[in-house]
Parts: structure tokens; sequence; C-alpha cells
């Protein structure tokens, strides 16, 4: 291999020091990504990465790149497993778009990313360069028809013999191949290599001192490697750490976040990509006197939630969309029982099975509209991982005061990508206050609607006085089973009103960008950093455009009607399905939109277009960016 | 009085609940529905027991059966069909000190909720789940259930069922786990209120299946036991049901049985010709999942403070030079041991 045998020569070159030196590159932002088969190490290696550049002050933005399978077939397509980390010297609010260095264990797992667009063009990639030496003739030329083809298509291709240097320090180089990565990438990227250390030292606590050391050689020969024999060097503003961060993922924000809240009970059924919430949560959950139960199925974790809620404080369920579909019909009853219940839906793509471990926002209109009958509940989106933390803490609050559901909407996108955030500093407020067992006043019936807010005492088991049988049948103030004309009207009258009561505590959402103009981009739950990107970029070359991002999508707050009217045209960017009118039979008469621009052309009159699409990916800033220009053209 | 405060022997007296107590609205059953026999016989088991109404819930599910926590004077939640269970799970998993029952029909328990049932019996929870088996569908108007017999007409099987029936006593003790299992019938009063009370008395998910007559559907159903009540065999065992001696000299084919004997109960339970009631099984040393499950720690401000710092610290950035602090779980440790 005439590329393996050129690494030979820099590797002996005695000037390669002074040589990279004058190279080296200053930057705002990369992209880096690190991808391999399964179980290989690279989503630790990515994530080590992105911690060690977290603690240095840079603003990081990890996604996870997932297979479907547990153990996919070795060096295949498909089976590509590992960590993108966005790297910027400043705050970074999204995935960011293609890839600049992408560092591989075996060509296959690349073909995939690299047809899917996730390369820039020209990109760097560090290739695992062992294949070239394989005993089987077809996985030679495999990896040489894939380096070639890369080379054809521009992309600096850099073969590294991973493995063979590993085995300088390590007997078995199939683990901790991934450390030496992270020394290449330490490298390239000037980390600073104590804090790398010392992540060493905490990830492999558990396995011993030995083990901590031989990590610990092959991080500094990946780093001296890439040293002595690559020409690629960057430096990227790393302003240090001023005030307490955590960096976390969506999923481990939703498990703090209700613990935060003060709830006590999460029942659960394991779902992809809902499930690791209630693995986290699972390790400290009891430590705080609570329990994560795992269901029989997704309708028992539903109704063991509501039972716990019914009985005591607000309990909460985690899911994702076909969970949810299996919960519907309880999701009806805590909604006539008045019994609060949080729901998350960690939304993957659908429909049925769909894309498990997929973005998607596909489940807004399910959530709103899924169950039979009038079931009015709130729905919240999180944009942030940070914010997936807040808003568990603020949907108990509201499921218990409103006696109602609250569906908290988050993503796949939200679920795995990690990001820093400040630290929370906790307050006894947050929590759900005891259970109240004081008897009920004379007189006083389980469901004393307020007239005007329909909002009404909750009553608990064990209050004297209180005694009463919630039902899922049609019922009165008194919690009798009643089907005469006006009790049916009266209930859903005063269920509905409670929303309408909780709207008038809402804030209008500002704009970002200017207050009118030509183009007003409205999204909702973890595209508000890719949108905003987008807009920030477009709006820098002279466009007219601004964006407008809903927390809350039902109710909605007021004000919203006003901002729409103040643009000449306003569109949705979500990730769910809509038709294009791009499509021969498509037209206005029977175009499906994307999720939330049903919602606000019903609401607001406004013919509110939209862009969407289900590729199962987050959304790009550039994308958005180019769709805005062509657009606005 | 022999040192008692006289103060003492009023409380008692105002505190004792009468069966009033324990009646709620009205029962709209059919008349002749064996539910209320089996309403009646749970009544007086709180009297007896003077459970606190306001500590006391039932749950069911949909069907006639679940009609039945309205009817009670405690608190009840009348949810889904097929859903009790993991309702009644929910409910008592934080709250040990309410005494849960739990009412469901053939349809609810072995049809839409089978899944529950299995699971139910292997979580043994601390509750008393009642199975008013009538063999039909009533609410929804004489449709074949899993323990119609075969060859039955209803609604949707007018030339007769096709399927056997299944066995609800022997597909329980078949699960792991499985801790008590009883069976009565609701025309013997005096037999039903022991079981129950034994059920309500054993540590642990209490399982009975009480045969329900549903004279509007099913009005023919039982007529063989009813006529000749040798078909009834009762179970004797020294910790078993006691018949009074009225009820003994009805029921007079007797079986002698060990209730701690889970093979003899599941022999019992698939007697073929004779229904057997009285305890089959009883096993109060299995575990129970709410006690299995219950909080180790109170749940306090200060202690969700302390955890969540602590994970803050697993996920932590500080500030200054990297490396001077940083959270490592040597530093959580220690603070854990603080």
């Amino acid at each position: 291999m005439s590329s393996s045998k050129s690494t030979e020569a820099r590797h002996q070159s005695p000037d390669v020091v002074s040589m990279h030196g004058a190279r080296t590159q200053r930057i705002s932002e990369h992209i880096v990504e690190i991808i391999s088969d399964s179980g290989e190490g690279a989503q630790t290696a990515g994530q080590m990465f992105a911690t060690v550049s977290a603690k240095m002050g840079n603003g990081v933005w990890t996604v996870e790149i997932i297979p479907a399978e547990i153990e996919p077939p070795a060096r295949s397509i498909e089976g590509a497993s590992g960590n993108r980390i966005r790297l910027c010297s400043g705050a970074v609010t999204n995935a960011g778009d293609a890839a600049d260095v992408i560092i591989a264990l075996n060509e296959q797992v690349l073909i995939g990313r690299e047809a899917a667009g996730e390369f820039k063009q020209g990109a760097h990639i560090l290739l695992e360069n062992k294949w070239a030496q394989n005993k089987i003739s077809n996985i030679v030329t495999a990896y040489n028809d894939a380096v070639g083809n890369f080379k054809a298509k521009g992309y600096r291709v850099h073969e590294i013999p991973m493995e063979e240097e590993c085995r300088k320090f390590v007997d078995n180089p199939l683990r901790g191949k991934n450390i030496f990565v992270v020394g290449i990438l330490s490298y390239i990227y000037s980390r600073d290599l104590d804090i790398a250390r010392q992540e060493i030292a905490k990830k492999f606590k558990k396995k011993g001192e030995a083990i901590i050391e031989s990590n610990l050689s092959l991080l500094d020969a990946g780093y001296h490697w890439a040293q002595h024999n690559l020409d690629l060097h960057f430096e990227i503003d790393s302003p240090g750490v001023t005030e307490p961060q955590v960096v976390m993922n969506g999923n481990a924000a939703l498990a703090l976040g209700t613990v935060a809240s003060g709830m006590e009970v999460c029942a659960m059924y394991p779902i992809t990509p809902a499930t690791s919430a209630s693995h986290f949560l699972s390790e400290i959950f009891e430590e705080v006197g609570g329990v994560v139960h795992q269901a029989e199925d997704e309708i028992a974790a539903c109704a063991f939630a509501i039972g716990a809620s019914y009985a005591g404080k607000c309990a909460v369920t985690i899911t994702s969309g076909p969970g949810m579909a299996l919960k519907t019909e309880l999701m009806g009853l805590s909604v006539m029982g008045e019994i609060p219940l949080v729901l998350v839906d960690v939304q993957r793509g659908g429909p049925s099975t769909g894309l498990p471990t997929k973005v998607e926002q596909g489940d807004l209109l399910a959530a709103m509209f899924g169950v039979p009958g009038d079931a009015p509940k709130i729905i919240m989106a999180p944009a942030t991982i940070e914010d997936c933390f807040y808003s568990i803490i603020t949907a108990r609050k509201i499921a218990e005061t409103f006696r109602t559901l609250v569906v908290v909407l988050t993503d796949a996108n939200l679920a795995t990508g990690q990001q820093a955030f400040p630290r929370p500093a906790f307050k006894e407020e947050w929590l759900a206050p005891p259970v109240d067992q004081s008897p009920v006043p004379a007189g006083a019936n389980p469901y004393d609607w307020d007239a005007a807010t329909g909002l009404s005492v909750r009553r608990l088991p064990g209050q004297a006085n209180g005694m009463f049988t919630l039902t899922g049948l049609a019922h009165t103030r008194q919690g009798t089973v009643a089907y005469g004309p006006g009790v049916n009207q009266e209930g859903c009258r005063h269920r509905s009103l409670k929303l309408a009561a909780f709207q008038k505590t809402l804030k209008t959402p500002e704009v970002f960008g200017d207050p009118e103009g030509d183009l007003l981009i409205v999204g909702w739950g973890s595209t508000r950093g890719a949108i905003e990107e987008a807009v920030m970029r477009t709006r820098a070359d002279g466009l007219d455009v601004s964006s407008l991002h809903l927390k809350f999508l039902q109710p909605m707050a007021s004000g919203i009607r006003e901002i729409l009217h103040r643009y000449k045209r306003v569109m949705t960017v979500e990730i769910n399905y809509s038709d294009s009118l791009d499509d021969e039979i498509i037209d206005d008469d029977n175009r499906r939109y994307a999720n939330l621009a049903w919602l606000l052309r019903a609401r607001y009159l406004v013919d509110i277009d939209c862009w969407s699409n289900v590729h199962g990916q987050p959304m790009k800033p550039g994308a958005i960016e180019s769709m805005i220009r062509s657009r606005l053209q | 009085m022999f040192g008692l405060k006289s103060e003492c022997v009023l409380k008692v007296d105002e505190e004792f609940h009468d069966l009033e107590e324990y009646q709620g609205r009205v029962a709209r059953w059919c008349p002749g529905c064996g539910d209320n026999g089996i309403l009646a016989a749970t009544q007086r088991l709180c009297r007896d027991e003077q459970l606190p109404p306001e500590k006391t819930v039932f749950v069911s599910g949909i069907g006639c059966a679940a009609r039945f926590p309205h009817y009670m004077g405690t608190y009840g939640f009348h949810g889904l069909h097929g859903r009790a269970l993991p309702t009644a799970q929910g409910v008592k998993i934080r709250r040990p000190d309410l005494k849960v029952f739990v009412n469901m029909g053939d349809g609810d328990c072995c049809s839409i909720g089978t899944a529950h049932w299995i699971h139910a019996v292997r979580m043994n929870m601390n509750m008393v789940a009642m199975l008013h088996d009538n063999n039909i569908y009533g609410l929804t108007k004489n449709q074949v259930s899993p323990t119609t017999p075969k060859g039955m007409t209803t609604a949707t099987t007018p030339h007769g069922s096709v399927l056997r029936e299944m066995n609800p006593l022997t597909a329980t003790l078949g699960i792991t786990n499985v801790s008590f299992v009883a069976q009565a019938v609701e025309w013997v009063p005096d037999l039903l209120y022991q079981v129950i009370r034994a059920a309500y008395q054993h540590k642990g998910f209490a399982f009975v299946r009480i045969l329900q007559r549903c004279p509007h559907f099913m009005p023919t159903l039982f007529d063989s036991l009813l006529s000749n009540p040798d078909n009834i065999m009762v179970l004797d065992s020294d910790d078993g049901v006691k018949l009074s001696e009225a009820t003994a000299k009805v029921y007079k084919t007797r079986e002698p049985h060990d209730t701690a004997d889970l093979n003899l109960a599941r022999e019992v339970a698939g007697t073929e010709g004779k229904v057997p009631v009285g305890i089959l099984y009883r096993n109060a040393s299995v575990p129970c999942y709410d006690e299995l499950r219950k909080p180790a720690r109170l749940h306090t401000p200060e202690q969700a403070r302390t955890v969540l710092d602590r994970a803050f610290d697993r996920f932590g950035i500080f500030p200054g030079a990297s490396g001077t602090r940083h959270g490592t779980g040597d530093e959580t440790d220690r603070r854990t041991d603080a």
C-alpha cells in the first residue's frame, strides 16, 4: 500500500515536529465523527472527546450514531456505530451540518454515512489501514475500492496503522483502540491531556489500576503517533469554564428532572429511544425513596402510574410513540378522572415500528387528538437538553395543579445528544407537596369545578369524609355515574376550561429576529437550535427572516396570532411528514401538512406553509438555510 | 374499671364502624345477581375487620362486577376494562397503609386483562383480587367469555361455543410466586365470607374465584350445583374454612386437603365433575413486590438535594484550572459517606 509506506516515511522524518507547527489552523468550530462497528468503543471515544472539550470550555453538541441491532454484522454499512461531536469556541445549540474530520475503524462504516451526505466536501478521513493486509482478498479489495472512491471524491484520506500501533502497548488491541483514537484527536485538536487522563481514570475506575495504566499509555501513543505522522493540527479557542456546568444527554436530564420534581413513581416498559431515561433513573431513584417499575406492558405501566397518582403524588410514565399509542385509553381515563399524570414521549420515526433509533417529531397530532372523545390535555415540548430537565419539574406541577394529563414530547435527538448547560441549583419548591391526608370539609364534592376555571381540589384516599369512587364514566360533581344530557356537557366543559385557565398563565413566546418581515419560521421541540442558526446565517446576508419557537403546543399562548400576521409568509420547519407541492397530484385541496402547520392553520386561519422531512436525522442548519434562501428568492 | 381510662372506652366506641358505613350507593345489579351476595360478604368483612373506610380502596375494571366500588362506602376506582390489577398495584406501591381490593369479572381478568393477571400473581402485592366468574359477558349482553362452558349458545356463538372453557384456578396455580388461591360460590354466604376473610388476612396477593350466577343470561348455568350440593366439594384442612353446622349439613362432599401442598392444589383445581371450594393453596412466605420495592429512605427535600448534587457532580464541569476539581467517583463517594 503506497499510502501506508508514505506514512512510514513520515514517521521516520526528523523534522515532522517543526513542520506541523507551521500547519496549525485556527478554527472556530468543527464537526468530528468517530465511527466503528458496534462494540468497538467509538461511542465511548466520542463521549470522552466531547467531555474533555466541554471541560475546556468549548461548546459541544454530540449525536449518537446507533445501529438498530445490538450486534450488527462486522464491517457492514448499516452497522455504523459511533458519535458525532460538534465542537465550537462559543455556545452551540444544535448538531450542525457535515463533518470536517471523520475517524473510522473500518471503511465500510464510512460508506453509508458518506452517501447520506454527512461528510463535508474535502473532509479528512482517518482510517484504520489493517484491512489492506487482510488474509481475505475480498476485504482487501473492498478496502482499496472504498479508499480509492473516497479519494476520487476529494476526501483527504489518512490511512493509519491503529491496531499495529496499539499492539506495541497492549496484548489485545481490539480493546483500547478507541482510546488510541482519543489520543489522535487530542493531538489534532490540541486538547488538554490532563483532562483526558482524568476522564480515563474515571471511566476505568472500576476496572482497576492496570487497565487505567494501559489506557493512559494508549492515549499518549495516539497523541504521539499523530504528532509525528499527521500534518493535521487545529487550534480552537477554549475559553475555560467560568460557571459550574453539567453535560448530559436528554434522557439523563429527564431522569434528573423526575427526581427534582419530587415524583416518586416512574412506571415504564422498555422502548427505544426512551429506555435509557429509566436506566439512569433506576440507578438513583431509590436513594430518594422513588421506584422505577418496569411493568408487563405499556398499558400496565400507564395504569400503574395512574393508580399511584390517584393515591398519592403525581407519577410519570416514559415511552415512545408506539407505547403512547398503547396508553391511549388510559390517557383518556387520566383526563376524565382528572388524575394528574406526566407522560413523556421520546419521539422516534413512525408510523408503526418505524425508525426506532432515529429522530422524528411525528407524534404531536397523536398526542393532541389520539384519545377518542374530547380529551383536553397539556402538551409541551422541550427544545434543549437543559429544557428536558426543567420541563419535567414544570409538567409535574401543572399536572397536580390542574388535575390533568401533561404530555412532554422530546425526541431521539434530545434523548441521545449531549450538551453542556449551567448546573441547576436545587430549589425545594420544585418538589411535589406531601400527600394531603387532612379530612375533607363537610359538603365538599370530589369534582367541585370552579365555574370560571374548571379547577377543583384533588382528593386522595386516606382523607376522612372524602370517600368516593373515581370513574371513567360520565359523572357529576359528586363523582356519581350519570348519563343525563347535561352531565357530560358539564364535565367536558369544565375539563376544557382548565386548559383555558392554564393558557392565561402562559407568556407570549419571543421572536428570534425582527418583530415583522418577509418570512417567519415556526418550530417546536429539538429543532430550535438548528432553525435559529439558519435564521442567523441568512439574516447575516440581509434576508428578512425570523423565527418563533413554541414550547406549549396545547394550549398555545396568547399573542401568537398577532405575531403570525406581521410577516408576509409564515412556514413551519419540522421533522415529520408533509406532502410537497412538487408532487404532480398534490395541490392545496389535498396537501397534508406537517403536524404544527395543521394546528396553526386551524387555529389562526393563516395560510401557513411547511417544510419537513422524515429522514430520521436531526434537522441540519445548512439544509434549513438553503431552504430559506430558495423560498426568499 | 381495672385501671382502664374511661376516655379510652368512649374512643373505641366512637370509632366503631358499623355495616352501614361500608354501604355506598344502592346496587343496581339485576334481581338475583350473584354480585349482591359478594357485596354483602365483603361489607361484612370490612365491618368485622374494622377497616377504616378512608383507608380502604376497591379497584375495578369494566363490566357488571366492576360496579362494585360504587356500592362500597370506601374509596373506589372504577377504571378501564382489564386494567384493574395494574391500577391497584399503582395504588398500593407507595401506600402500604391502604387496604386494596380488586373486583373483576371473567372478561376483565381472564380475557382482556390476562397479561396483568399473570404478572399480578407473580408480583404478589398485598391485596385481595376477587374474580366474579359468571361465565358470560353480562354488561355487553351475552357474549361468550373464556370461562363459558363449551357448547353454550351466546350472542356471539349462536351454534354453541367451540372452545373448551379455561380454568382460572389451574392457570393461577401455574404461575410463579402464587401465594393464595381459593374458590367460593356466592350462594353459600357462610363459605364465601370465610374465604374472603382468609384472603384478606393473607399476606400477599390473594386470588379468589367466586362462581357467580347471572340469572339474566345464564339462568341454568349452575343448576347441577344448586340442585345437587354434593357436586360441591368442600376442601377440609386444619387451616381451611370451617363450615357452620347448618351449611355442613347441606354440603356433605368433603375432601381432606393440605393448603401448603402446591401439587395437590393443582390437582384439586383440575377436578372434573365436582367444584372444589375453600382454600386451595396458601403460602405466606412468598416475597411481596410492594415490600421488596418499599423505599429504603424517606423522600425529603434534603435527600433530593443530596442525590441531585451527586448526579450533577457526576456530569459536572467545574470552573477553574482543569484537574483541580472534577466530578470523579472518589469525590462523590466521600460526599455520600459524610
